[in-house]
């Protein structure tokens, strides 16, 4: 039981809202040691999985260029473009991004989309100014809203297209687990079960987005 | 060959410059912070788990102990930005959109690129070399457009890495704390759990539990390729495949996206929850006050896949 306690610091860290970067280690570092693990070995075993999963901190190669580009007037742009089209409107422009990542990420391009790349530069300006074309300036709220809905949108588009491809992280690893308990199964067996999913979380999510919409409609122009 | 570790260098130049900028403002502590990051992704690959394992221990101390500054003010007004918005169009778009134009390019081309028989860059490695690659072109082309001095890139980069802060390192220190959990053999505990106080004597009991169960240990890990093993050994092999006869295929693959609905709830999945309310200046749980609806639905939505399909 005393590995549960690792668990027990995290909760007890987010709750206590303390810096979650320094909890986690913290956490990481009382699991290994309550293990009956020397602290050389803990802290190695630390190191060793930081630095083995150093490439998920690639997304953050983009900043460069995207800064560059902000300080150029990028999101500026967006705004821009988004306020030229007229039958634009926040839960149809999201819908529209969603259901692109759904299907590049069913194609096996997970990397086309992502929060510093496509939605802090592109997505989530052209979102606001959406919703502005409808109601004038917004309220901090409603702006705050939005946002999260352009990162969230990222998400679930990514989470169910990505299964349907079969040289995913996901299905590999259901396929190696597999075969350590000697059964055997296609790849794409699997990707084709990962649809109907993928059908209702476009279709549920699809529907709230629109639901945004005449939420954004009830609020006032200069609430 | 061309391998990971091309991008792993090109990482570890850009945070030592983000670390360049910070000492150069007298940011004492960001520079800190950023440089020991930095050395983790230039030398990380050659020096002992032990020395990198000390220096994610150490930014944690300069962290509590220095508290980063935050972001800088942008160096261009909204004005400027309108005008040269205005000046530069639909171009600005080129750079920007250049990153996942050159990343496709990438993915489908880079393979056929050899050099006396060998292929050039490492085949596993291909899409995250291309994004790697892809972020350099469009930096190159947005500087020949907007032809800044050479230090303004890194500048940029600073400000918008100071305004992610320590976020941006959370994603590695969550992989490391689950394989600290396995290592410390939390699987079998949590599986134990499940198994001694939900009664899983129907195959609709059974798949609620390992659904559910799916979703609740990837809240608790922040990843589903974590729960996945565990749960499955647990509950969906013995139970659902083997004892209740249900299709193995169907079982696992909407265990797994069971796990994903977890995954959209959990500060633990930093970089999909964490990251963006920082890149977007948001409250620290806006993310996932938005998707918990559609998880929660979605999640009901693969129970009732999972037990009407795989027990036909």
């Amino acid at each position: 039981m005393l590995p549960l306690l690792g668990i027990a610091i995290v909760i007890a860290g987010f709750a206590l809202r303390i810096n979650p970067l320094a909890v986690v280690v913290a956490a990481a570092l009382a699991t290994g040691l309550l293990a009956h693990h020397g602290i050389v070995e803990v802290i190695s075993a630390l190191g060793k999985s930081f630095v083995d999963s150093r490439s998920v901190a690639v997304v953050w190669l983009a900043l460069p260029v995207i800064g560059l580009l902000e300080s150029a007037g990028l999101k500026e742009r967006a705004r821009m473009v988004i306020s030229n089209i007229k039958a634009a409107t926040v839960g149809r422009l999201l819908l529209v991004y969603l259901a692109l990542r759904q299907l590049t990420s069913a194609l096996g391009l997970v990397s086309l989309g992502g929060h510093p790349q496509m939605v802090r530069p592109l997505i989530a300006p052209m979102a606001e100014a959406a919703a502005e074309n409808r109601v004038g300036p917004l309220s901090e709220k409603l702006r705050r809203l939005i946002r999260a809905h352009a990162a969230a949108a990222d998400n679930m588009g990514l989470f169910f297209g990505e299964d349907i491809f079969i040289a995913i992280g996901s299905i590999l690893l259901i396929r190696s687990f597999l075969d350590s308990n000697a059964i055997h199964v296609e790849p794409k067996d699997l990707a084709v079960w990962s649809i109907p999913t993928a059908l209702v979380a476009l279709v549920v999510h699809g529907i709230r987005l629109l639901l945004l919409d005449r939420r954004i409609a009830k609020e006032k122009p200069d609430a | 060959m061309i391998t990971l570790e091309f991008v792993n260098i090109l990482m570890g130049l850009m945070f030592g410059g983000v670390a360049v900028v910070n000492l150069r403002d007298r940011k004492w502590t960001n520079a800190v912070f950023w440089g020991l990051w930095a050395e983790t992704f230039i030398f990380g690959s050659h020096q002992p788990s032990f020395v990198s394992g000390l220096l994610l221990v150490a930014m944690v101390v300069v962290l509590v102990v220095g508290k980063l500054a935050g972001a800088p003010p942008e160096r261009t007004s909204r004005e400027e930005q309108e005008a040269s918005a205005r000046r530069w169009g639909n171009w600005l778009f080129v750079p920007a959109l250049a990153i996942p134009v050159v990343t496709l390019i990438g993915t489908f081309t880079f393979k056929y690129l050899s050099v006396g028989g060998k292929p050039l860059i490492d085949p596993k490695q291909i899409t995250l070399i291309s994004l790697g690659f892809a972020t350099v072109v469009a930096l190159l082309i947005a500087c020949i457009m907007l032809r800044p001095r050479a230090s303004v890139p890194m500048i940029e980069a600073r400000r918008l890495m100071d305004a992610v802060s320590w976020a941006a390192v959370l994603p590695q220190a969550l992989a490391a704390l689950g394989a600290m959990l396995v290592l410390a053999g939390i699987g079998p505990i949590v599986a134990g759990l499940f198994q001694r106080w939900i009664p899983l004597n129907t195959p609709l009991s059974a798949t609620i539990a390992y659904a559910v169960g799916m979703a609740v240990f990837t809240v608790i890990m922040g990843n589903a390729f974590a729960a996945f093993p565990v749960m499955t050994a647990g509950i969906g092999l013995p139970l659902l495949v083997h004892q209740f006869g249900g299709n193995v295929i169907v079982v696992c693959a909407l265990g797994m996206l069971s796990g994903y609905c977890g995954t959209l709830c959990t500060p633990m999945a930093a970089n999909f929850n964490i990251v963006p309310t920082a890149l977007l200046e948001l409250p620290e749980n806006a993310v996932i006050r938005v998707q918990m609806p559609t998880a929660a639905i979605l999640l009901v939505a693969n129970i009732a896949i999972l037990y009407l399909f795989a027990f036909r």
